[in-house]
């Protein structure tokens, strides 16, 4: 992809052995940082992205030109204070802003890699961003959290590292992808494959990219953002810009007009080729096989506080596959809380003004940090 | 602090690791976390009040008695609290075994039944019974299976449940109760405290 003068970026020199079998090495790792980090080092929080976020968590979004993805929770003043906090977030690899992708370049040929990009994981992607505590000079994060594919990464993070984090929270995640949301996955990443366009990876970004499969995955995904519930509320039945029915395949309805604009911005945002490999690094995502069938193995051998969050109309990552990581962190004596945020705003609800998970988050943190 | 809470503190050393099970809004937590330097820990149902504990700083899991505290090992905690919530439970014995299982002792308290100003109003008055312990009427009273205090020492000696140490709570008045002073604690006290172990 473009290498913009926006995106700073870390090269990678160390080789990093990948789950598949290859090795990656000299490779970049896009980041961008919010606040400063105190002399102590002892106040920076990594955050972690979800599936379509990059390392502009706040602020505006000089490529997208929109408010970073998690506007609502960091910022000066905000859950996650960048007044008090250092926060550094990363592009995932695989990902499309700036950090090593399937739109780079192989060097073993000089092309673009396209579906030749090493099929990377979970592990993978926090095994690279590793790189960004030596790069700061960071002995301890004072938190790591995410929500999303971002808690799967957090888990991930703290089981790789376990003595590299005070506190560590994990949002509206799972300890390994359900059956449902690998479905999910599998029929976004078909609707791209389908696209003519696609062309087996070997697209041309700027000129005929697989736009329309990637605008139904993402439709077919912003779906399951939501909740039943938020969207009657939202669109009910409106019609869009008519008075009535137009016996039609037009958008008559509100619901269909949106959803067409929320896959027809995707498209200019992202990379069809970086959907298939992240959606395939969560559907990887298995921490309880990773440890043999026993989740709490995972975490035995840290000492930070963990504080877990779900939503009660998040049926993507139910609060039921959240509490398995609490039960799990129980039955080791792990220090850990736990709290379901009533909220009518689905999956999303963690990107979203939700006054009480933003409060509680604010809350464990800046608690937290007093005791620290 | 309520004077129950200043009680179940003084049951318990420092330096202990605590299961706090209905903990509310944390208020005994914070008193043990802060004055007896406690590993305390939380279970509680209400969104609002796992919401307060928070925003005091305290560990606190949102969950129910009845179904979430099998996660927890046998014998994880040293004392697993239980402050005025046994009666409210669909099934108490479970309960009850439950944090017998997961603490080394339990300590758990109980309005008591058997206070003659309940036993009064219902006698007098012939409606069922408020007063600053029971303070719901019947219809909304989230009390399912209320016991007395002498009902309470019969169910756990039945059980072989053994009791440490058992305190009658009377205003500000706390006295030990034991086998001869049993039937005058229980017509004279409003709250029944029980440290107990199986």
């Amino acid at each position: 992809m473009n290498i913009d003068k926006n995106i700073k970026t870390l090269i990678v020199k160390k080789p990093l052995k990948l789950d598949c079998g290859k090795t990656i090495k000299d490779f970049p790792i896009a980041y961008e940082t919010y606040g400063s980090l105190n002399s102590k080092k002892d106040n920076a929080i990594l955050v972690f992205h979800a599936l379509t976020g990059d390392q502009f968590v706040t602020g505006l979004n000089p490529i997208t030109k929109k408010d970073g993805w998690w506007s609502y929770a960091v910022g000066p003043g905000k859950a996650i204070d960048t007044n008090k906090y250092f926060v550094i977030c990363s592009n995932v690899i695989g990902g499309c802003m700036g950090s090593y992708g399937p739109s780079h370049k192989d060097p073993d040929n000089n092309k673009v890699f396209g579906i030749n990009f090493p099929v990377i994981t979970i592990n993978d992607i926090v095994n690279a961003q590793y790189n960004l505590l030596e790069y700061f000079g960071i002995d301890k994060l004072f938190s790591i959290a995410g929500g999303s594919m971002g808690g799967m990464q957090v888990l991930q993070f703290i089981s790789n590292f376990p003595e590299k984090s005070k506190t560590v929270i994990p949002i509206a995640t799972t300890s390994n992808h359900s059956a449902q949301n690998i479905a999910l996955n599998e029929l976004g990443r078909q609707a791209i494959t389908a696209d003519s366009n696609w062309k087996d990876g070997n697209y041309s970004l700027s000129n005929t990219s697989p736009g329309k499969g990637l605008a139904v995955a993402r439709m077919a995904a912003h779906i399951t953002y939501l909740s039943k519930k938020g969207l009657q509320e939202k669109f009910g039945r409106k019609l869009q810009e008519r008075e009535d029915l137009k016996f039609g395949f037009d958008a008559d309805f509100q619901i269909e007009s949106y959803l067409r604009y929320q896959g027809s911005v995707f498209v200019d945002r992202f990379d069809a080729n970086s959907y298939l490999y992240i959606t395939r690094a969560m559907d990887y995502f298995d921490l309880t096989k990773q440890f043999k069938g026993n989740l709490s193995d995972a975490f035995k051998n840290t000492k930070a506080k963990f504080f877990i969050i779900s939503f009660t109309s998040d049926w993507l990552y139910p609060t039921q596959e959240n509490k398995d990581i609490v039960i799990a962190l129980n039955s080791i004596g792990a220090d850990v809380g736990f709290v379901e945020i009533k909220s009518d705003k689905g999956h999303d609800s963690f990107l979203l003004d939700v006054p009480d998970f933003l409060n509680a988050l604010k809350n464990f943190l800046d608690k937290s940090y007093i005791e620290n | 602090m309520k004077n129950e809470f200043k009680i179940i503190a003084d049951l318990i050393e420092k330096d202990k690791k605590v299961l706090d099970v209905g903990c509310a809004d944390g208020t005994l937590m914070k008193y043990l976390k802060d004055n007896k330097n406690i590993n305390i820990r939380g279970l509680e149902i209400s969104k609002n009040k796992v919401q307060e504990c928070i925003a005091k700083g305290l560990t606190v899991i949102e969950g129910n008695a009845e179904k979430d505290l099998k996660q927890f090992p046998d014998k994880s905690f040293d004392y697993v609290v239980l402050s005025q919530t046994l009666q409210a439970f669909l099934n108490p014995e479970l309960v009850l075994n439950e944090l017998l299982r997961v603490g080394k002792k339990a300590i758990v308290t109980i309005p008591n039944f058997g206070f003659w100003k309940v036993r009064f109003h219902l006698l007098f008055k012939g409606t069922m019974p408020i007063t600053k312990a029971l303070p719901d009427e019947w219809y909304s009273t989230p009390n399912l299976h209320m016991c007395t205090i002498k009902d309470f020492v019969y169910f756990v000696k039945s059980r072989d449940i053994k009791i440490f140490k058992s305190l009658a709570l009377n205003n500000l008045n706390s006295s030990l109760i034991n086998e001869n002073n049993l039937g005058i604690k229980n017509l004279f006290s409003d709250l029944g405290i029980f440290l107990i172990e199986k």
